[in-house]
């Protein structure tokens, strides 16, 4: 099941140790700088049979970059459409448990999933622009919500949100061009800027940086440190020096547990877990 | 190279293997050059067969009367009551003075198609002033006549073997040497209907009793299967029911035609009681056997737009009946309409249903909406094949031209739409 054996030092013993952790309980949270945005009890979800998240707690901390890391089928990308029901349109998906946001139950009844959606928007793996105009693409957001009274204001909200996305000045000339035709990193910024467009309160970005060259890249972790005076950001990487550069807390996990979780220096220079430690210095993963 | 390390991949077995390999390839790739060369040829011998049969169906052949209205025939009170075959008689004997026996008589009535005569009457009719004067009129040949002048009879056959006697051919060449007779392009081929006559038979009929069909069946199809097709790939949980529709679908699509055209006979004409022979019962039978093609087509296209556009549609908060509207069918649009026109080209080029529907009939007039009994192009090939005269051989080739032409004319738009606005990605 776990990657690899030859790798960790101690052998079989460590491996033992692999399968026999389990998800942190609740007590076990570490205690946050901030106030809690998002939360999850005893969170599970399976894909039909197979149980893909077993029984996650985790806090979200207000105006924090959180960073999901862990290997590949460890349940970061799926724990990270649970916090706003991407995972509603499997058919097979099955989930148990709480998510809160702002303390209320986003898979309550009452909850509509179109406004739980502009309350927390997603930023891609691979960039997806609309492939319509600039404009259209941030436009498009504000114009569903009915955010924007007239021309004017909606002009306002593409320029404001393109502005924040630190990608006005490369665009405001060509803002009828099509978005497709931008570079790749121009277009994950277009998303981001398209995303913030809605005003979300809480920012999912799932691997956002994967599909991009260094330089945009870098761009990319820049705009994610000024975000997130604002907003509340989850972000999921296999990057870790990514994680470490960007994020104030780091939750780590594997095969649907979530093993440790903490503010990102205590994780990467402290793991309390020996699998952290194992990940985090390359020996398996 | 003595001493070096022999590999495995030269020497003279790796040489042997190498050329065998290549050999074979040599081999896959002429057999399937073959196939083509094979399909090429079929092609050029079909679509050169019939364009050579067809083209001289496109051109017909005008006889030249000096036709004078005298009021001894024509009474200018009521010139259509005139007495026109002594007119046209008379007219013809300006060339051919001799004929004057009752033999030559009939022989000079036989040049003229019953066309003809309506014509010499439709002038004088329309302007009544031409009583007492003379005029010069272009009108049609008969058939045997048309067949005589484009070479298809055999004056070397005994007389009473072929259709037109040495007399008739005699009158001919003689007008020919006048120069009254000669070749035109036949506009009236693409104007008028059906008719016994070979040429006088248009496939103006045919083409508009195709045209409201195809009419009815998208407007029937198109909008049904398009909105089956978005139901069954958007929204339809994955549930055995919807498994069940989807496979019933499929083999729809395979149904022989003949069955959707039994299914029509039984219940537009017999349990809803529409008019028989007419394009509105052929397109809703054909609007049946269209539709899962435009089902299959649709979901295929629906398919065909990524799962990341979707994502970041609702990711923003559209509701899935949103991300459809507003984004997945525009993108798919292209590719769907192209589905949609190779659905009605086949409809086009049906013939079986419509024979269990009446549309088989001998129909004359050009229908003016979907309820006028009528005929469709495919059929009226049908009906023109079946006919002995020799003049419905080239009629037949050419609207076998005209109904490919369409059909080229079709799929050209499905290419060019395909072309010029799908989005690859």
């Amino acid at each position: 099941m776990v990657a690899t054996t030859e790798a960790a030092p101690a052998g079989t013993a460590r491996t033992a140790a692999y399968e026999d952790a389990v998800t942190i309980a609740v007590e076990d949270l570490p205690k946050l700088d901030a106030p809690v945005k998002m939360r999850t009890r005893g969170l599970k979800l399976w894909y039909g049979d197979k149980q893909a998240l077993t029984g996650i707690n985790l806090d979200i901390p207000l105006n924090r970059v959180t960073a999901f890391i862990g290997p590949s089928g460890c349940g970061k990308t799926t724990l990270l459409k649970c916090l706003n029901r991407m995972n509603d349109t499997i058919d097979t998906v099955r989930i148990e448990g709480r998510v809160g946001l702002d303390g209320a139950d986003i898979n309550d009844r009452s909850v509509d999933v179109v406004q739980l959606r502009a309350r927390v928007g997603m930023v891609f793996q691979k960039p997806n622009p609309f492939p319509k105009s600039v404009y259209d693409n941030v436009a498009y957001g504000p114009r569903i919500h009915g955010l924007a009274g007239n021309r004017a204001e909606l002009d306002a909200i593409v320029e404001r949100s393109l502005r924040r996305a630190g990608l006005w000045d490369e665009v405001s000339g060509r803002l009828d061009g099509v978005a497709t035709g931008l570079s790749g990193g121009q277009q994950q910024r277009l998303c981001i800027a398209r995303t913030i467009a809605v005003s979300p309160e809480v920012i999912l970005m799932d691997e956002p940086c994967s599909a991009l060259d260094p330089i945009s890249t870098a761009r990319i972790e820049e705009l994610i440190d000024e975000l997130r005076e604002n907003y509340t950001i989850v972000i999921v990487t296999h990057n870790l020096q990514q994680a470490a550069r960007v994020s104030q807390y780091t939750a780590f996990f594997h095969l649907g547990r979530l093993i440790e979780v903490d503010g990102t220096a205590e994780v990467f220079q402290s793991p309390r877990h020996a699998m952290t430690e194992d990940y985090i210095t390359g020996r398996f993963g | 190279m003595a001493g070096a390390p022999t590999s495995l991949h030269m020497g003279a077995a790796a040489q042997r293997r190498l050329r065998r390999r290549y050999a074979r390839e040599f081999r896959f790739k002429a057999v399937s050059l073959g196939a083509l060369g094979l399909m090429a040829l079929f092609l050029v011998g079909f679509i050169g067969g019939i364009v050579a049969k067809g083209w001289s169906g496109f051109v017909t052949t005008e006889i030249r009367l000096d036709v004078t209205y005298s009021e001894r025939h024509v009474d200018a009170g009521d010139p259509a009551g005139g007495g026109f075959r002594p007119i046209v008689v008379e007219a013809l004997r300006k060339v051919i003075p001799e004929a004057t026996e009752r033999d030559d008589m009939r022989a000079l009535l036989g040049l003229v198609s019953n066309g003809g005569f309506v014509a010499v009457r439709d002038a004088v009719a329309e302007d009544p002033s031409l009583v007492g004067k003379a005029v010069e009129i272009w009108v049609p040949a008969a058939s045997d006549i048309d067949m005589l002048v484009k070479g298809h009879v055999d004056r070397g056959l005994p007389e009473d073997r072929r259709r037109t006697d040495d007399r008739t051919i005699g009158f001919v060449d003689r007008l020919e040497a006048a120069g009254d007779i000669r070749a035109t392009f036949n506009w009236d081929f693409f104007t008028t209907g059906d008719s016994r006559e070979p040429e006088l038979a248009g496939i103006g009929g045919a083409v508009l009793g195709s045209f409201w069909m195809l009419l009815v069946t998208f407007l029937v199809s198109f909008p049904t299967g398009v909105a089956a097709a978005v139901f069954l790939e958007e929204f339809a949980p994955r549930k055995k029911w919807v498994d069940v529709i989807e496979v019933n679908i499929n083999n729809l699509a395979a149904v022989p035609s003949i069955v959707f055209g039994l299914l029509g006979l039984a219940v537009f004409l017999n349990v809803m009681h529409l008019p028989r022979s007419a394009p509105v019962v052929g397109g809703l039978t054909l609007a049946l056997m269209t539709l899962p093609t435009i089902v299959i087509a649709t979901r295929a296209a629906l398919k065909g737009v990524p799962p990341s556009i979707r994502e970041a549609a609702l990711g923003l908060g559209a509701s899935p009946a949103q991300v459809v509207s507003h984004h997945v069918l525009p993108l798919a649009l292209p590719r769907l309409l192209t589905g949609a026109i190779v659905g009605m080209a086949q409809a086009l080029g049906e013939s079986a249903p419509l024979l269990m529907i009446g549309m088989v009939a001998f129909i004359v007039d050009l229908p003016s909406g979907p309820m006028d009994a009528a005929t469709a192009l495919p059929v009226q090939i049908y009906l023109w094949a079946d006919s002995p005269e020799r003049g419905f051989v080239e009629k037949t080739s050419a609207a076998i031209v005209v109904l490919l032409a369409f059909l080229v004319a079709m799929n050209g738009v499905a290419v060019y739409l395909r072309q010029r606005f799908e989005i690859r990605w």
